[in-house]
């Protein structure tokens, strides 16, 4: 069972990452890797609904903001961080769901998704841009507008505000968020459920034909998205202690989207390490200043759709199993036949 | 009085001012097997996806057991016991030929059930050689066949197939027609289908649509001695 294998390999390769990089890495380094395991929880959330869910979101920023501003505001008024964690995953899920329905049961069309997506993270850019002031403030927690929020108190120990994670521990909380995304993924992925999904995504109305209501599955799966999106946003605001409009962007919209592309739609291997690879190469172009970081990313974004439209990690798993024809092997992968969960 | 199986009332479609289907009355036996017949234009694909929940009528009734199920969701009426093979090929062409069974087979019960009912289809339909095989790669006629395992995988009780034989060899059309007798031992099923050849070879009762009406209905036989039906359909395809 090739499903199960791979499952076990991904996972050890997983642990491994999360005991042993606080190893061989200095502070910097892990703090720059906790940011990293942040941004790959987002690109997991975007490489789940685009690449299995076959929904077109422009917005998934909408999800990552809005659970980065929950934490911020929760945590500030709870002290404890444990419930505010909580709440970032639930409120973006809830607000997904919400966006879902409208969408999909008001059967808009795919390319309207990515419009109306794509409007909603711009219009929270903008409105919470234009929240500073004393008049914006959710009990002890002002909003800050296009200043953001400084001062965001860092994950706690469940329970316990008075004992603050060092940065280690933070490290050890953001793999292991990202691990245990990757495994709930995998587990949807291969339950019947996520079989049902896939198929939507190939065809939608044999899907309806056989009886499926596919607009119900579509918004199950933009609301997970919408949660693990939103679950990114706690990790990057408590990465950072720090949390302001500009994770609404459209330059953060577009990043997730380029970590996909790159690193290869229709797994969930390749959104994580498309993130990585691009969150690398920006903090390397940051340290000097020769050039600007966006005109690599473009260029980045070029090379791979015109040469390597799959992404990475479908090209070299092709290249290790040398079957030729069989393009979309990754997808028969992603849902095995004998795996029963 | 026993209820149709499927029945039609006055179901009309208006498409801006054109009147695709317009009033008709169709009434289906349980176990029967109907073919609807017509040239193009004649309506009948029309009246098949309003039977199917595609398209929602501009006006009359259609009823399943004496259900009314006019404007349900393709979903709703699928869970109904009605299966569906449409005229272009709907299937998931990224997964394997067993993946789109299994689909098909998982909507109720267990994955044990679902299992085994896929293959049970995929022996049935001599599919199972080709079980492993991306459904997209496969030659036009295998894909059909995919479709109507998936379709019989679902365990309707009525099977609407839209011109299953479009685009096959001819012994691939001769195994559908008799994969289609075999289906009615089981399944009431109304066939869409353009080919005279290919509807004697399942012989049935004949519904001829014309424009958006039903023009004449009987046994095949006496239909295509019909002069009118000669005139508008047999006539033209001769031309």
């Amino acid at each position: 069972m090739t499903g199960w294998a791979s499952f076990a390999a991904m996972v050890a390769a997983g642990l491994v990452v999360l005991l042993g990089l606080p190893l061989v890495f200095d502070l910097f380094g892990l703090l720059q890797m906790t940011v990293f395991a942040a941004m790959a929880v987002l690109a997991l959330s975007q490489g789940f609904i685009w690449g299995y869910g076959g929904i077109m979101s422009f917005g998934q920023t909408a999800f990552f903001g809005l659970g980065g501003y929950t934490y911020a505001v929760a945590v500030m008024n709870m002290g404890d961080s444990t419930v505010p964690v909580l709440l970032s995953v639930l409120l973006p899920t809830l607000f997904a769901a919400l966006l879902g329905y409208f969408m999909f049961y008001g059967r808009i069309s795919d390319a309207y998704i990515g419009v109306i997506t794509l409007t909603v993270t711009v219009i929270l850019f903008n409105v919470v841009n234009s929240t500073a002031g004393d008049f914006y403030t959710i009990g002890n927690a002002p909003l800050g507008g296009f200043n953001g929020m400084p001062s965001v108190p860092p994950l706690n120990v469940p329970g316990d505000p008075s004992s603050p994670l060092d940065p280690q521990q933070t490290w050890y909380a953001a793999m292991g968020a990202l691990l245990l995304v990757y495994i709930l993924l995998r587990a949807v992925l291969a339950s019947r459920f996520g079989r049902v999904v896939v198929a939507i995504r190939e065809n939608e109305t044999r899907a309806q034909l056989l009886g499926y209501d596919t607009r119900l599955y579509k918004l199950i799966v933009f609301a997970i998205g919408g949660g693990i999106a939103g679950l990114a946003g706690c990790l990057y605001a408590n990465w950072g202690s720090f949390i302001s409009p500009t994770v609404f962007g459209l330059a953060t919209s577009a990043q997730v989207l380029i970590y996909v592309l790159v690193g290869g739609l229709g797994t969930l291997l390749g959104p994580i390490l498309g993130a990585v690879g691009i969150q690398y190469l920006i903090s390397v172009i940051g340290a000097q200043e020769m050039v600007n970081a966006n005109l690599v990313l473009g260029a980045v974004l070029v090379v791979f759709v015109l040469l390597v439209p799959q992404g990475l990690v479908p090209v070299v798993q092709g290249l290790f199993r040398r079957v030729p024809g069989v393009r979309r092997g990754q997808v028969a992968e992603a849902a095995p036949v004998e795996v029963e969960l | 009085m026993t209820v149709p199986l499927l029945e039609a009332q006055g179901a009309t479609m208006r498409f801006g001012g054109v009147t695709a289907v317009n009033g008709v009355n169709f009434a289906l036996r349980e176990m029967e097997l109907r073919c609807l017949i017509g040239p193009n234009g004649a309506g009948k694909s029309t009246f098949f996806k309003m039977l199917t929940g595609q398209l929602k009528p501009s006006a009359g009734r259609i009823l399943l057991r004496g259900r009314d199920i006019t404007g349900a969701e393709p979903h709703q009426i699928a869970r109904l016991g009605v299966g569906i093979k449409t005229q272009v090929p709907n299937v998931f062409d990224g997964l394997s030929v067993r993946e789109n069974v299994f689909v098909a087979a998982a909507r109720r019960g267990s994955a044990r059930q679902a299992r085994r009912i896929t293959g049970e289809t995929l022996e049935r339909l001599r599919l199972t050689a080709i079980a492993a095989r991306i459904v997209g790669q496969l030659a036009h006629g295998q894909r059909q066949w995919v479709e109507i395992a998936a379709v019989l995988a679902q365990e309707p009780d009525l099977v609407l197939l839209d011109e299953p034989a479009a685009g096959m060899t001819h012994e691939e059309v001769l195994r559908t027609a008799a994969l289609i007798r075999e289906i009615n031992q089981t399944h009431a099923l109304i066939v869409v289908e353009h080919d005279m050849q290919f509807i004697r070879m399942i012989a049935s009762t004949v519904t001829v649509f014309n424009g958006g009406a039903i023009l004449v209905e009987d046994d095949v036989e006496r239909v295509m001695a019909d002069p009118a039906v000669r005139d508008v359909y047999l006539g033209k395809q001769a031309a």
